[in-house]
C-alpha cells in the first residue's frame, strides 16, 4: 500500500483575524491535509505547501481593509512564497490583503448597499483550470455564504481586459439558474466578480467563505469544500498506478 | 481634589440624603470625593438592584444542570460530555437611545466580556430590540443605528449573531430597548469566578487605556428617566473598539487556559470601582488600587474619574507574583497594555491611592452589602382590565386574505432579514439553524450534541397583564426551543420596566416576576443570570413592561433538529394544542383595529409542558418534519410562515436570497380546513398559548396521534401546491399564492427607505 503524505497548509493569524480557526477546522475535515497556524509576527512560512489568508478584521480594518496587514512581517514571507509559485488562497479579508499587497490586481470597495451583508450567494465557476477550482467543472454552481462590508471588486479597464484574456476571473455571482442577474450580486462588484486569480494562477482571492461550507450538516452546506479539495489535489503527488 | 463631598455633591451624583447619611456612618464622617463617587455608582439602581433585589428572590435558580446561578458575571449550565454553557442577557437601553450605534455596539461588547470572564469562549449573540413605530424618522434612525452597531461589534469579534427579536410599539418611541444576550462554551471543570484571593497577589489591568468616556454611565444614564436633557447625556455613552476586544478574548482565554491568573473580572458599568469592590467583597479580602498607575488617554484625569470611567475593553486580573511575567508575555504577544495597579491585602478595605497618598478607604463588604434595599408600595394600575373584549364590538373585515397580507407586512411580523443579513451568523462553523426559524441551533464540535437559543417577550401582552404576559414569555421561549427539537433547560432574563419609585409601575414588576417564576418552576428552566433595567421612561411615560426571556435548550443528538419549513407535498398538517385564541393584545387587534385592550389568555402550564414534550418526542423519533410556534398573528400567520420559509434551499430556513429566478416555484403551499368554535377571523388571527403547527408524513400520522394521546390535536390539511388556502365551514377565507405572501413578508425594507 502506498501512503501519500498529507498536504501541508499554513493559516496566517493576524490580530483581528476571526476566520482563522474556521479555516483550520475546515482543513482538518480533510484526511489528506495537515494544517498549522502562522503568526503575523513570523518572518518565515516554514515548509508549508499552501497558505490561507483568512477572513476577519485584521488590525481592526483600521485605515482601510488589509492596508495595515500587508506590512506585517509574515506578508514579506508570503509574498516570496507566492512569487516562487506557492499556492495562496485569500478569503474575504485575506482577499483584501492580497490586493493591498499587490499580489492580486484590483481593489475591494465598500458594498454599494453601504451595509455589511451576510447572505447565501450562488457562484458560477468561470474557470475550472486553476489549482483552486480543479475539482469543479466549468459552469458549476457553488452555494456559499458571503459576509463583508467591502466586497465590491473593481479594477482598471486595461488590467481587466488582460485579466479576461488570461481567464483570471474565476468565480462570479449568479442567480439560482446560473445566470447573471442584478439581485444575485450582493455588493455591486464589477461584472459580478466574486473571485480572481493572479496571472500565474497560483494566488487566488474570493469574497465568499468556503471554510464555512465544508460540512453538509451545518447551515453553510458543503460546496466550499471543493475549493480546498482542488488545492489538495493540485498539490498531492500523483499516486503511482 | 478640590470638590467637597457634601450632601449637595452626593445628590448631584444621584444619591439621596438618607443614603449620604448612611455613607457618613460607614465612613465615620465626611467621605472623600473619591469615596463619594464610588458609593454613588455602587449604590445606583444599575449596580445595586436596590428596587429589584427583594423581588428577584422569587425566581427558581437551582437545578441539576446549574453549575453557576445568579451572582456571577454569567450563569453556567451543564450541557453534557463535560461541556458547559455560560449565558447572560443585559440591557443597553439608555446608551442606545442617546447614541444608537455606539450604545448597541458597546452593549454587545459588555455582554461578551461577561462570558469570557467566566473562562468561556463566546459562541453566539442574540438581541432583543424594541423601537417606536417605523413611520417616524427618528425610529428608523435608531433601528438602523442599533442594528449597525450590533453588526459592527459582533462581526468584528467573530461571534455569530444567530437570533433575536424586534418589535415596534409607540411606547418605546422615547426609550428604545436594546437587550444583548451572549453565551459561551467552556469545560465544566474550568469555571473562573470573579473572586480576589491570595494576600500579596497583584491586581493587573489589561486592555485599553482609560479615558473620560462613560463617566457616570451607570448612575446618570442608566438610573434616571429621560427628559429634555437627553442630548446632554451623550458624553456618558462609551465608545467601542471591537478589535481590542477580539485581542482581549484571545489573550484572556489563553491566560485562563494556562492557569496564569487567579481570577478575572471585566470592567463594565462603574468601571474600576465595581470590578475592584466586587472582587474584594467576594473574596473577603482587601484591595489596594494605585489609580495613578492606570494608563490614561487623557493625562489630566482625576482619581475619581479614573475610578468610575466606563472606558471599554478592559479586564482586571488577580495574578500571583510568580505568574506576572507570563501574563505580561501573553499581553505583549497580543499587543495589549498590561499594568500592575495594586495588590490583594488582608485589610478587607478597598483603598485608593494617588501618588502614594490614600484618597479612598472603604470597607469592601459594606460597600457591596449595605446598598439600600427599597420596596415601593405597589398598586394595580387603573388601565388594567379583568375582562376580555366583547368580540361583537369588533366588526369582522370582509376580506380575510387581505388581512393576512397586511399582517405579514406588519413590522412586528414581517421578516427581519434586513437586520440579520447585517450580522455574521455563521462564523465559528457551528451554526445549524440560521435566523428566521423558531430558534438558533448550534452544534458542539467533536460531539453529537447541540444547543439552541431563543429570546422572547410580547410587551403588549405584558402591558395588558404583566403576570400572564411574563408567564407566556417563558412558555413561548420554551415552545420555540421545543419546536426546534431542543429540551429547554435554563433562563437568563432582562427585565425592562419604567420608574420603580412609582407604585403602579412597581406592581407590574412584581406581577411579571411572579408570572415568570411560576412558569420557570413548571417548565424546569431555572433563572441562572439576568439584568434589571428600570427608569425606561421618557417625559414620564413608561415603556410596556418588557420582561425579556433568553432561553437555552440542549440536544443529545443535534441531527434530530427541525425547523418551521413545510417540506414535502402530501405531508399532513396538524395543530397541536387547544382551539382557543383571543383578539385581546393580538397583532390583529393592533394592526387592523388600532386597539390594544382586553385581557390576554392565561397559560395552562401543565398543558403547555405536555404539548412541548409531545412535539420534542415527535421530533426525536423523526416523526415530525416541521414545527412552528403559533404566536404573533395567530394560526393563519403561522401557516403562512411555514409556507413562505419552504422556499429556502440548502440546510437552512430562509436561506434563499434569490429574489429573482425560479426559486418561487419551490414554495410549498397548504390546503387546510379549520374546525373551530371561534368567530372565523379570531380563529385565523387570534393569539393563544400552547399551540404548534406541525407537519408529518402521512405514514407517520398514526404514530404521532398515539404520541399525542389525550392532547388536543387537529388534522388541518395537507402540504400541497404553491397556494395557501384556508377554509372554515366550507367558506374559503384565504386563497393566495405563497409568492404573494412572501412578498408581503419580505417588505420591511420598503418601510425603511
Amino acid at each position: 500500500m502506498i501512503t501519500v503524505p498529507a498536504v501541508r497548509f499554513g493559516v496566517v493569524v493576524f490580530p483581528g483575524s476571526n476566520c482563522d480557526a474556521d479555516a483550520r477546522h475546515a482543513l482538518s475535515t480533510f484526511g489528506d491535509a495537515d494544517v498549522r497556524l502562522l503568526w503575523h509576527k513570523d518572518t518565515s512560512v516554514g515548509d508549508v505547501q499552501a497558505i490561507v489568508l483568512p477572513g476577519g478584521f485584521s488590525y481592526g480594518d483600521y485605515l482601510r481593509c488589509g492596508a495595515i496587514a500587508r506590512f506585517s512581517p509574515i506578508m514579506q514571507a508570503v509574498t516570496e512564497f507566492a512569487e516562487a509559485g506557492g499556492l495562496v488562497l485569500g478569503i474575504c479579508n485575506g482577499f483584501q490583503i492580497l490586493t493591498e499587497a499587490g499580489l492580486l490586481p484590483g481593489a475591494l470597495l465598500r458594498n454599494t448597499g453601504l451595509k455589511f451583508v451576510c447572505r447565501y450567494v450562488n457562484l458560477k465557476v468561470e474557470n475550472a483550470a486553476t489549482p483552486f477550482t480543479g475539482a469543479c467543472r466549468e459552469g458549476d454552481l457553488l452555494r456559499i455564504v458571503v459576509k463583508h462590508n467591502e466586497g465590491n471588486y473593481t479594477v482598471d479597464p486595461a488590467t481587466y481586459t488582460k485579466m479576461q484574456a488570461n481567464r483570471q476571473i474565476v468565480l462570479r455571482y449568479v442567480d439560482a439558474r446560473g445566470e447573471r442577474a442584478a439581485g444575485a450580486n450582493p455588493n455591486g462588484a464589477l461584472d459580478d466578480i466574486a473571485g480572481v486569480c493572479n496571472e500565474h494562477g497560483n494566488v487566488f482571492g474570493m469574497m465568499p467563505h468556503p471554510e464555512n461550507s465544508v460540512e453538509a450538516e451545518l447551515a453553510g452546506g458543503a460546496d466550499g469544500g471543493k475549493i480546498f479539495r482542488s488545492m489538495i489535489d493540485a498539490l498531492r503527488p500523483a499516486v503511482p498506478a | 481634589m478640590s470638590a467637597r463631598a457634601t450632601v449637595e455633591a452626593a445628590v448631584k451624583l444621584g444619591l439621596t440624603a438618607e443614603e449620604y447619611a448612611h455613607i457618613r456612618e460607614i465612613q465615620g464622617g465626611e467621605p472623600t470625593y473619591v469615596e463619594l463617587a464610588i458609593y454613588s455608582l455602587m449604590w445606583s439602581e444599575h449596580c445595586s438592584y436596590k428596587h429589584s433585589r427583594p423581588i428577584l428572590g422569587r425566581f427558581p435558580t437551582s437545578g441539576p444542570r446549574v453549575l453557576q446561578g445568579p451572582g456571577e458575571n454569567a450563569g453556567i449550565i451543564d450541557v453534557g460530555d463535560g461541556w458547559a454553557v455560560a449565558m447572560k442577557v443585559e440591557s443597553h437601553n439608555h446608551p442606545s437611545a442617546v447614541e444608537p450605534f455606539q450604545g448597541a455596539a458597546t452593549g454587545v461588547g459588555g455582554i461578551v466580556r461577561d462570558i469570557f470572564t467566566m473562562g468561556a469562549r463566546p459562541i453566539i449573540s442574540l438581541d432583543s430590540l424594541r423601537f417606536g413605530e417605523l413611520d417616524e424618522p427618528r425610529q428608523r434612525f435608531l433601528f438602523d443605528g442599533v442594528v449597525g452597531g450590533i453588526g459592527f461589534y459582533g462581526n468584528c469579534l467573530g461571534v455569530p449573531t444567530v437570533g433575536g427579536e424586534v418589535y415596534f410599539e409607540p411606547s418605546y418611541a422615547g426609550n428604545c430597548l436594546v437587550n444583548a444576550m451572549s453565551a459561551g462554551l467552556l469545560r465544566a471543570d474550568k469555571i473562573v469566578r470573579a473572586k480576589a484571593a491570595g494576600i500579596g497577589n497583584k491586581v493587573v489591568l489589561i486592555g485599553s487605556k482609560t479615558g473620560r468616556d462613560g463617566i457616570g454611565g451607570a448612575s446618570v444614564l442608566a438610573s434616571q428617566e429621560f427628559d429634555e436633557t437627553l442630548e446632554e447625556k451623550r458624553p456618558s455613552v462609551q465608545v467601542g473598539d471591537p478589535f481590542t476586544e477580539k485581542k482581549l478574548i484571545e489573550a484572556c482565554l489563553e491566560m485562563l487556559g494556562g492557569d496564569l491568573v487567579v481570577s478575572m473580572q471585566d470592567l463594565g458599568a462603574a468601571g474600576l470601582t465595581s470590578s475592584s469592590s466586587e472582587m474584594a467583597s467576594k473574596g473577603h479580602v482587601g484591595l489596594d488600587i494605585h489609580a495613578d498607575r492606570v494608563p490614561l488617554r487623557e493625562a489630566d484625569m482625576e482619581p475619581w474619574e479614573i475610578m468610575i470611567s466606563e472606558s471599554q475593553e478592559r479586564m482586571l486580573a488577580i495574578v500571583s507574583p510568580a505568574r506576572l511575567s507570563d501574563v505580561r508575555e501573553v499581553c505583549a504577544r497580543w499587543d495589549l497594555d498590561c499594568t500592575e495597579i495594586g495588590e490583594v491585602t488582608d485589610s478587607k478595605m478597598l483603598r485608593i491611592f494617588w501618588h502614594g497618598e490614600r484618597v479612598g478607604n472603604i470597607p469592601a463588604r459594606r460597600l457591596a452589602d449595605e446598598a439600600p434595599v427599597i420596596r415601593t408600595p405597589s398598586f394595580k394600575p387603573d388601565y388594567i382590565s379583568d375582562k376580555p373584549v366583547a368580540i361583537n364590538t369588533y366588526e369582522r373585515p370582509d376580506d380575510l386574505g387581505a388581512v393576512l397580507v397586511e399582517l405579514l407586512a406588519a413590522p412586528n411580523i414581517a421578516s427581519k432579514r434586513w437586520a440579520y443579513e447585517q450580522y455574521d451568523y455563521i462564523v465559528q462553523a457551528n451554526t445549524v439553524q440560521i435566523p428566521g426559524s423558531d430558534a438558533a441551533v448550534l452544534r458542539i464540535k467533536d460531539t453529537s450534541r447541540g444547543i439552541a437559543f431563543t429570546i422572547d417577550c410580547n410587551g403588549r401582552h405584558c402591558y395588558l397583564d404583566p403576570y400572564r404576559g411574563a408567564k407566556a414569555a417563558v412558555a413561548e421561549a420554551a415552545r420555540n426551543l421545543s419546536c426546534a427539537g431542543a429540551l429547554p433547560v435554563a433562563v437568563t432574563d432582562c427585565l425592562n420596566f419604567g420608574n420603580p419609585e412609582k407604585g403602579d409601575m412597581y406592581w407590574t414588576f412584581e406581577q411579571a416576576v411572579e408570572g415568570m417564576a411560576e412558569a420557570c418552576e413548571a417548565l424546569d428552566t431555572p433563572v441562572v443570570s439576568g439584568n434589571v433595567s428600570f427608569y425606561n421612561e421618557s417625559f414620564g411615560k413608561p415603556i410596556y413592561p418588557t420582561p425579556v426571556v433568553g432561553m437555552l435548550g440542549v440536544y443529545d443528538d443535534v441531527s434530530i433538529h427541525t425547523d418551521q419549513r413545510f417540506k414535502d407535498d402530501g405531508d399532513v398538517i396538524l395543530l397541536l394544542g387547544p382551539d382557543s385564541a383571543a383578539l385581546d393584545g393580538s397583532e390583529y387587534q393592533k394592526t387592523m383595529f388600532g386597539q390594544v385592550e382586553g385581557r390576554v389568555p392565561d397559560v395552562d402550564l401543565a398543558l403547555e409542558k405536555a404539548v412541548q414534550r409531545v412535539v420534542r418526542d415527535g421530533i426525536a423519533r423523526r416523526l415530525v418534519k416541521s414545527a412552528h410556534d403559533c404566536a404573533d398573528g395567530g394560526l393563519a400567520v403561522g401557516l403562512a410562515e411555514c409556507c413562505i420559509s419552504s422556499g429556502a434551499t440548502g440546510g437552512a430556513a430562509f436561506a434563499d436570497p434569490d429574489r429573482v429566478g425560479p426559486s418561487r416555484a419551490r414554495f410549498r403551499g397548504a390546503d387546510v380546513e379549520i374546525k373551530t368554535t371561534l368567530r372565523d377571523d379570531v380563529a385565523l388571527f387570534g393569539e393563544g398559548p400552547s399551540r404548534i403547527v406541525l407537519s408529518v408524513a402521512p405514514t407517520h400520522l398514526p404514530a404521532f396521534r398515539q404520541l399525542a394521546g389525550e392532547l388536543p390535536l387537529a388534522v388541518l390539511g395537507r402540504v400541497t401546491g404553491a397556494v395557501l388556502r384556508c377554509t372554515i365551514e366550507e367558506n374559503v377565507l384565504i386563497d393566495l399564492p405563497v409568492g404573494e405572501l412572501s412578498e408581503a413578508y419580505e417588505s420591511l425594507p420598503d418601510r425603511l427607505d
